[in-house]
């Protein structure tokens, strides 16, 4: 059959798939162009950079793993990937478990639950760096709020950004803080998709309401657990706005994260080569929650 | 879920509340009041503006307002346009490579601009756009996010109302702004809060590559403003820190349930 005998009501469907293909590749072009500039150039450009190094004169020379394995035995590098896996496992856990229990209070018919949710949901409109400002004056030492309130039991006064002992913990209560309501939004949209029903059968044979909860919300809610889950682990790779304004990552790194030693390589010590190099590392981190992601959570979700 | 709260739950509900409110308000209190009350808290303590007018007189406020408000319509505007083409090829278009090019487009859910700011500022570097706004606002305007959260909206418009549409002769570019952009309206107000509250408290990239008061945005104006170094008193901090989050502030208080909605639906997809 050519396309000739095609009847001619509308054009060829060969003719017509083309000009699909063209009308559509028109539609995406300006979001491809800035897609492949920002994002796609930069990942291959940071794999390429990696291997490379700098010389003085500005020329760049080819140098294959050196940079690889500088990175490995850079002590801060290990200490911000730790301090990372901290930050991680201190936010993340607290935060989801603090959004499912506000989700499940401001989902009931309480008093005041308007007000609540609002409380809850305010500090994830608030600028990482004004947060930062806040916190910064209670934790300041002497004066700030939570030495004063350790001077009312006699204590003396401690520097908690300044000691590496507690300026994780401090970094972590704060984003704690920041986050709980933002993840408490998605506990609330799975919540109000549950049919009442089962939770009502239950109750009516006499099921407590901690068993109710045990065996059949929190179940109901494992993909919504995951799904928050794995945004806070990429949120933890990108929240280093604070350090820059209380910190800069110390006292002697015990606060930097991945992120943050990026940019102190890069932009205050202007190493370029190894910039792309760690930034090549947490290309490798993202990819693999991608993997986890797209390969083993997702498979019930259709993208196309 | 009509049966009633245990006492004690409200009370810890409430509590909670109050906990989470207290930087806050801890904030405001400190902001309003001299700075000789800025930690110590007393019922009688006067109310000023004073620290406003020292924090505005001491900065070039008005100037970062301007950047970030023209920094949060551009990106917007650039996304709103990207967003909606991309989102209708891959929605209503069979084409040759779609399903490659929509896998490239969902990188950028996992790898985001914020975490390649060392080759995106060597690109910014290249286009000669060091310190300037479109600087900061180029490498979010293909927002992956953005064409995802269209695309399902798209997908869900029925085929009766393209056809009805394509029977009265529109072509495609009729049909996306008569059919499909006016039945998604609730997605772009949702992506839009979204988008606008990201960029407006967005900090690292623009603290990256900007360099002068001409293209700084208010976060990185406060940053600059509050280092430790300019010994610059606390209260009068606070005061250019209530500034920065202000203006978010009331809309969210204003759009309160608007707001919260649209997180949840962006968030559910």
């Amino acid at each position: 059959m050519t396309s000739e005998t095609a009847a001619i009501p509308g054009r060829a469907p060969r003719t017509h798939a083309w000009w699909n293909t063209v009308n559509a590749w028109l539609l995406l072009l300006p979001a491809a162009v800035l897609l492949a500039a920002f994002t796609h150039y930069p990942i291959l450009a940071t794999i390429l950079h990696s291997l490379h190094i700098t010389r003085r004169d500005g020329a760049s020379v080819f140098v294959g793993m050196d940079n690889y394995r500088a990175m490995f035995e850079d002590g801060i590098f290990w200490k911000v990937l730790v301090n990372n896996l901290w930050f991680a496992l201190g936010t993340i856990p607290t935060s989801i478990a603090l959004a499912l229990l506000m989700a499940l209070w401001v989902n009931r018919n309480m008093r005041g639950r308007a007000f609540l949710r609002l409380a809850y949901f305010t500090p994830t409109v608030l600028p990482m760096i004004a947060v930062a400002n806040i916190w910064l004056f209670f934790y300041t030492p002497d004066y700030g709020l939570l030495d004063q309130i350790r001077g009312l039991f006699g204590l003396p006064a401690w520097n908690w950004l300044g000691d590496p002992s507690t300026v994780m913990g401090c970094m972590i209560v704060m984003v704690v803080w920041k986050e709980a309501g933002f993840f408490m939004i998605f506990y609330l949209a799975a919540l109000q998709q549950l049919s009442p029903d089962l939770e009502e059968a239950a109750a009516v044979e006499g099921a407590s309401r901690w068993y109710i909860f045990r065996r059949i919300t929190f179940p109901l809610l494992m993909p919504t657990t995951l799904f928050v889950a794995i945004n806070a682990v990429i949120n933890s790779f990108k929240l280093v706005d604070h350090l820059v304004i209380m910190t800069k990552g110390g006292p002697n790194n015990a606060s930097s994260l991945l992120l943050y030693y990026i940019y102190e390589i890069a932009f205050t010590f202007h190493d370029t080569a190894y910039g792309a190099t760690l930034t090549a590392a947490l290309l490798v981190i993202l990819c693999t929650v991608a993997l986890v992601k797209f390969g083993y959570l997702d498979r019930r979700v259709h993208y196309q | 879920m009509n049966r009633s709260t245990h006492p004690l739950e409200a009370i810890a509900a409430w509590l909670l509340a109050l906990l989470w409110l207290a930087p806050l308000a801890y904030a405001f209190w400190s902001a309003f009041h001299p700075a000789a009350y800025a930690t110590s808290f007393s019922l009688s303590a006067p109310w000023t503006l004073e620290n406003f007018g020292r924090a505005w007189s001491q900065a070039p406020f008005g100037r970062y307002y301007l950047n970030t408000i023209l920094l949060v319509s551009m990106v917007l505007a650039g996304q709103l346009v990207l967003c909606t083409l991309a989102a209708y090829a891959f929605a209503r278009f069979t084409f040759k490579g779609s399903s490659i090019a929509f896998g490239l487009v969902l990188m950028q859910l996992m790898i985001m601009p914020d975490v390649l700011i060392v080759e995106n500022y060597r690109v910014i570097g290249w286009l000669g756009l060091l310190d300037t706004i479109p600087a900061i606002a180029l490498p979010y305007m293909a927002s992956a996010f953005g064409i995802f959260l269209l695309r399902q909206t798209f997908k869900s418009v029925p085929q009766e109302l393209v056809d009805a549409a394509r029977v009265e002769g529109a072509g495609p570019l009729t049909i996306l702004w008569r059919v499909y952009i006016p039945l998604a309206r609730p997605t772009y107000v949702a992506f839009a809060l979204v988008s606008v509250s990201y960029h407006w408290n967005n900090f690292l990239w623009p603290l990256i590559v900007t360099n002068s008061v001409g293209s700084r945005p208010l976060t990185v104006g406060l940053a600059v403003f509050g280092a430790p170094e300019t010994g610059v008193d606390w209260s009068i901090i606070t005061a250019a820190t209530v500034m920065t989050m202000a203006p978010l502030l009331i809309v969210f208080l204003l759009f309160q349930r608007q707001f919260v909605q649209s997180f949840m639906r962006a968030g559910i997809r």
